[in-house]
């Protein structure tokens, strides 16, 4: 927040203060108003003298591996494990304490079937084989030896955001709602060279990944985006892989979802036909009211969500400007628009998207508002380079029914009281509250 | 296929060639995948009876006597059918393909233990679980060619996407 002066001639571009994207590049005025306030704080100070502790005893050493501030200690992911077997389930990422577009290491959320595989490199192979010229073995120190590829893209699971099936509108914070989603530097070896190393068959349709845990996790993926744009990754954001995130070597499948993305990989098989596994039959498919049911739906379509303010935040400052800052992404390319709502979808305008926009990755976006203090509902909604629009929680249901439990992407309206608290509303057309929680299947 | 949208550059880069070839003793050992049609499965057979025993010491505690699901999934016995309000998914009203059943069950369980059955034990608690579906009868073995043969109610219940 920087002012609360509501007589300054900001320029509006949508209903209930929605101001120009572009007002915090161009408005001096508003810079200036917030450089004097500082000015003035840092006047007093040296009238008192006064140095903060810090500044009057030595820093503390070198760490060998550096840690966030003790005062960030409660930006953490979320588990929700499986209430009886606690090393399976969800964790969270906390996309509402988060800004920019990468996603901390220790912070990436974690799905696992039975827990995260302590494996010695040394002691692990990725082993190619099925409809090939050549079976061949891998060790990791043979993998590093290949030329690398780096691609910023976001991880998202099947079923994040999927509380939002619920009839009653969850109150979870952001990232505890919609944080089964992250976006790293994901480097490795492009899947295609190996592949054609090891000489794949045309008549191959589908590979079947396997990983090394106690799961042993498989699931088929077609050839196709194997050779388009997969990556066997053995390092995230600039450092090797962690145990959680596929620890010595993980698929990447960019804007897929997540549990294509096989961590772990400890073997690739060339198949004509798919192994239709437990998770592309059992799970990861969505059933529609007709009773049938999808299945290989594999890109996660565009989604998007206001960030800061969200769920569970209250705007104490008052009434004045704010930065309403959020992220978007879609599987399908790169984001094109997203266009925000304070008047909770009467009109629109749109957001300032942050550089770089890259393709299957997040995108930061950020629009300024002019809080007047009454009620308030917002929204943001997402627009990929196909031209596929966001759609609204009804749209998603009309379509889709209340029981596919993956694939949730509807728009999310937070609504701000006139205290300013935020919470997660669903809009009168599409709210069907009973008080059920109705998530018809768990995380096992 | 691979120009245009291929971000490594458009062609397949040539690696340096460093993979060991394999053995088919080797990639045998690695691979544990049965496909739909029972490719893979092995020898070995179990009936129902025999899977219940290995049920109620494996398998009760996460998903419930009879199948019915507790903190596991609910595996038979479905009151809610796929159309209803409330649809229950079990294997008897969902799973499209009976080997997968042998496939998951093989590689994944039982959870505190994974891996550790015999294959008949993996053929046996296959049999449990269709039968506790309705889907074969009590006394009728499984093996690679009876579980092959098994067609599951919801086969044809599922729209393939691919995209």
């Amino acid at each position: 927040m920087i002012g609360k002066n509501k007589s300054v001639p900001f320029s509006s571009v949508a209903g209930n203060g929605l101001l120009d994207r572009r007002l915090f590049l161009k408005s001096g005025l508003v810079m200036g108003t917030a450089q004097l306030v500082a000015g003035n704080a840092h006047a007093a100070r040296r009238e008192e003298s006064v140095r903060p502790d810090w500044m009057n005893v030595p820093g503390k050493p070198f760490t060998p591996y550096g840690q966030p501030a003790q005062y960030e200690d409660d930006v953490v992911r979320y588990p929700s494990p499986n209430r009886q077997l606690r090393n399976s389930g969800a964790s969270w990422t906390p996309l509402h304490r988060l800004e920019g577009i990468i996603t901390p290491n220790g912070l990436h959320y974690e799905r696992h079937h039975n827990g995260v595989p302590q494996i010695d490199p040394a002691g692990h192979q990725l082993l190619v084989h099925g409809l090939v010229r050549q079976p061949l073995l891998f060790s990791i120190d043979k993998l590093l030896r290949y030329p690398l590829q780096s691609q910023v893209c976001f991880v998202e699971c099947g079923g994040n955001s999927n509380a939002g099936w619920n009839k009653t509108p969850s109150q979870a914070e952001a990232g505890y709602f919609h944080g089964l989603v992250s976006c790293s530097e994901w480097t490795g070896v492009p899947l295609a060279t190996v592949l054609a190393e090891a000489g794949i068959d045309k008549t191959a349709k589908w590979l079947i990944a396997d990983g090394a845990d106690a799961f042993a996790m498989n699931i088929s993926i077609p050839v196709e985006k194997a050779m388009d744009d997969a990556i066997l990754a053995l390092y995230q954001n600039g450092e090797r892989l962690r145990p959680e995130n596929g620890y010595p070597l993980r698929l990447i499948l960019p804007g897929w979802e997540g549990v294509l993305n096989v961590k772990w990989l400890r073997a690739l098989k060339a198949t004509e036909k798919p192994i239709m596994a437990r998770n592309e039959t059992a799970r990861y498919t969505e059933l529609l009211p007709s009773g049938q049911a999808r299945m290989f739906t594999f890109t996660m379509e565009a989604k998007s969500l206001i960030t800061s303010p969200s769920g569970g935040m209250v705007l104490k400052q008052g009434p004045g400007l704010y930065q309403l800052s959020g992220l978007s992404w879609s599987g399908r390319g790169r984001i094109k628009q997203v266009d925000v709502s304070a008047d909770g979808g009467k009109t629109w305008a749109p957001a300032e998207l942050q550089a770089p926009v890259l393709p299957k990755a997040f995108t930061r976006f950020r629009i300024p508002w002019q809080w007047d203090g009454t009620p308030s509902v917002l929204k943001s909604r997402a627009v990929d380079e196909t031209g596929y629009v966001q759609p609204e929680r009804e749209q998603l249901i009309a379509a889709q029914g209340r029981h596919g439990f993956y694939h949730y992407n509807a728009i999310v309206t937070w609504s701000v009281d006139e205290d300013g608290s935020v919470t997660h509303v669903y809009t009168a057309e599409s709210n069907q509250s009973d008080n059920n929680v109705d998530i018809d299947a768990g995380w096992d | 296929m691979l120009a245009g949208i291929n971000p490594f550059a458009g062609e397949i880069r040539p690696g340096p060639g460093l993979g060991e070839p394999a053995g088919s003793h080797t990639v045998n050992s690695l691979d544990w995948g049965v496909m739909p049609d029972g490719a893979g499965l092995p020898q070995g057979s179990g009936t129902a009876g025999q899977g219940k025993v290995i049920y109620e010491k494996f398998c009760i505690s996460c998903h419930g006597p009879g199948g019915f699901g507790d903190s596991g999934d609910q595996l038979a016995g479905a009151q809610m059918q796929l159309t209803d309000e409330w649809p229950e998914k079990t294997i008897g009203n969902y799973w499209p393909y009976a080997p997968t059943l042998f496939d998951f069950i093989r590689r994944s369980k039982p959870m505190m233990q994974p891996g550790s059955l015999t294959d008949s034990e993996v053929y046996a608690l296959t049999a449990y679980l269709l039968y506790l579906n309705e889907i074969i009868a009590e006394d009728q073995e499984m093996n690679a060619e009876t579980l092959a043969d098994v067609k599951m109610p919801n086969r044809d219940g599922f729209i393939q996407v691919l995209n």
